[in-house]
């Protein structure tokens, strides 16, 4: 005896409907989506694949997959199937890791990421549901739309010369070398679902052997979106569809490959060799002396390009990861490398640290005009603002903040270069918060300037700027 | 309907609650057994329905059916 029923890879009620019909899906009458669910439900079962796999649901249409199918379940987000899918199958590689995507996540939003995942061969089955239409957001022209289909953005019909021809996946994908296996195959008639039942097979069967990528691109249909009836609506797929997206085999390496493969496992990050690399990073800053910090640094660095404004938080990271301290440095900069504006923010704190972001510092240093306009409002009460007097006028506001106006691009001409105008900073920076000593700022200078032609000069920077502070 | 149906022989049958009266089944049945109700559903839907004789039991009817559960076929 056959009977056709509904699969045990689905569950038995599903959730996301109301009323009384709850086994229902929340697809449209005559929608392609059903019909492809149950090949795919059908498939798992009769290759025993269910408990083993992650069904990666994509943002359209299908976003429901995890409400009808009985396996495990994941909702990327739109377009990143591939992507989380890859993630997936890495850290299981014993899982069988299905990617289903319509033409707008898949061939719109997600073209890099499908193509990618594609490229590096991931052992991971894609089925692309291609119905030439956004269908979850009210019928507007997709990549994969005809040219004349009339959508609600195209209503005179797709042009090629305003909006491209048709976008052909299964083809693009079927010119790089990686792939094992890509098929396109539609559900217009009878003869169809049964060719689409066998190739959904053989791509879950080339995963499960680790045979490596199998792609299947299924033409359906969307009689909403399309605004026809459902019978008519295959009809239009078998007449006009076909025409563009010829069915057939693309690719198929799939008796060339050993089994296995393609299965790749990547272990977790070796936390001994994190460590290592970690500990020689630490090193680079010299031994480690634990010190006091009289209170968290919050610091903003703000000027042109080419001043040292990245360099100077860099320094003042490495004094406080030296310290024994939790530190980052987040540099913002515009594409030019010199000329442009440039900041970065610096924390320093004994606990560690959530966000890189210095949105309200406690110390600021300004090193050109715009700057001082710009960050000057954010600073908090109390807090510090040191400021190039050689190249930024105006004085900040002294009631509010702890104002130092120092000239050090002056400074630093005298000592030699005015390239360590920012080191001259540094040193009134120690000073005007107390954060460190200046022997201890001046041997972690030492160890953490390559070129060492330049330590003595940088030192001498540094000790300018503090002594100008302390003095003063 | 259903009491008529005999075990030995094949039959299809429809969840009348489940149908969205798409009417693809109809358009694939080559027997032509399958017909819609004059009555709604009670999501507005007018179902199909085995007429009663003459099922094959091809099951194509099942595979051009989106629902999961709505259609049943049985071939002894």
């Amino acid at each position: 005896m056959k009977t056709f029923e509904k699969s045990n890879s689905f569950y038995q009620v599903f959730e996301r409907k109301s009323g009384p019909a709850k086994e229902a899906t929340h697809y449209c009458p005559g929608c392609g989506h059903g019909n492809v669910h149950k090949m795919i439900a059908e498939s798992m079962e009769e290759l025993d694949l269910t408990k083993r796999t992650v069904f990666v649901s994509p943002v359209g249409c299908s976003v429901f997959g995890y409400y009808y199918f009985d396996c495990g379940n994941f909702q990327a987000a739109h377009g990143r199937a591939a992507a989380v899918g890859t993630a997936i199958k890495r850290t299981n590689p014993d899982a069988i890791v299905i990617s289903y995507q319509g033409d707008g996540d898949l061939a719109a939003i997600g073209t890099a990421e499908t193509i990618h995942a594609a490229n590096r061969g991931e052992n991971i089955t894609v089925f692309f549901v291609n119905n030439a239409i956004y269908g979850m957001t009210g019928g507007q022209m997709a990549p994969t739309t005809m040219i004349g289909q009339r959508s609600a953005t195209t209503p005179l019909g797709r042009k090629e010369d305003i909006h491209g021809n048709p976008i052909r996946m299964a083809e693009m994908l079927a010119t790089l070398p990686a792939p094992t296996y890509i098929e396109r195959v539609a559900i217009g008639n009878s003869k169809h679902i049964m060719k689409a039942r066998k190739a959904i097979k053989k791509a879950l069967r080339i995963q499960a052997e680790g045979k490596g990528y199998s792609f299947v691109e299924i033409v359906s249909a969307c009689p909403t979106g399309w605004k026809m009836d459902p019978v008519n609506a295959r009809d239009w797929l078998v007449n006009d569809m076909l025409k563009v997206f010829p069915l057939g085999v693309f690719k198929d390496e799939s008796d060339n490959q050993d089994e296995d493969a393609w299965k790749r496992h990547f272990e977790p990050f070796d936390k001994a060799k994190v460590d290592v690399y970690l500990d020689r990073m630490k090193s680079a800053v010299g031994e480690i002396e634990p010190t006091v910090l009289p209170e968290d640094l919050n610091c903003k660095f703000a000027g042109f390009g080419g001043q040292g404004i990245l360099t100077l938080g860099l320094f003042l990271s490495q004094i406080g990861m030296r310290g024994g301290h939790h530190v980052s440095w987040f540099p913002a900069y515009g594409p030019e490398m010199r000329g442009g504006t440039a900041n970065c923010s610096v924390n320093l704190s004994s606990e560690r640290i959530g966000t890189p972001l210095v949105d309200h510092p406690n110390v600021l240093v300004v090193m050109n005009q715009p700057s001082l306009e710009l960050f000057e409002k954010d600073v908090v009460d109390g807090g510090t603002i040191i400021l190039d007097s050689t190249v930024v006028e105006g004085t900040p506001d002294t009631k509010r903040l702890n104002a130092v106006m120092i000239p050090a691009s002056d400074i630093a001409d005298e000592v030699g270069t005015p390239k360590v105008a920012n080191v001259v900073i540094l040193g009134a920076l120690v000073a005007a918060t107390d954060a460190f000593t200046p022997e201890f700022c001046e041997s972690t200078l030492r160890a953490i300037i390559k070129k060492k032609s330049l330590i003595d000069m940088n030192i001498e920077a540094f000790r300018r700027g503090y002594d100008f502070v302390k003095k003063a | 309907m259903t009491e008529k149906i005999a075990l030995d022989v094949p039959f299809m049958e429809v969840s009348g609650e489940l149908c969205k009266g798409c009417q693809l089944c109809l358009a694939v049945c080559p027997k032509s057994v399958i017909a819609i109700s004059d009555k709604l559903n009670s999501a507005s839907y007018h179902p199909a329905f085995y007429t009663g004789a003459d099922c094959t039991g091809c099951g194509l009817c099942f595979y051009a059916c989106p629902e999961p559960g709505a259609i049943r076929v049985v071939k002894p």
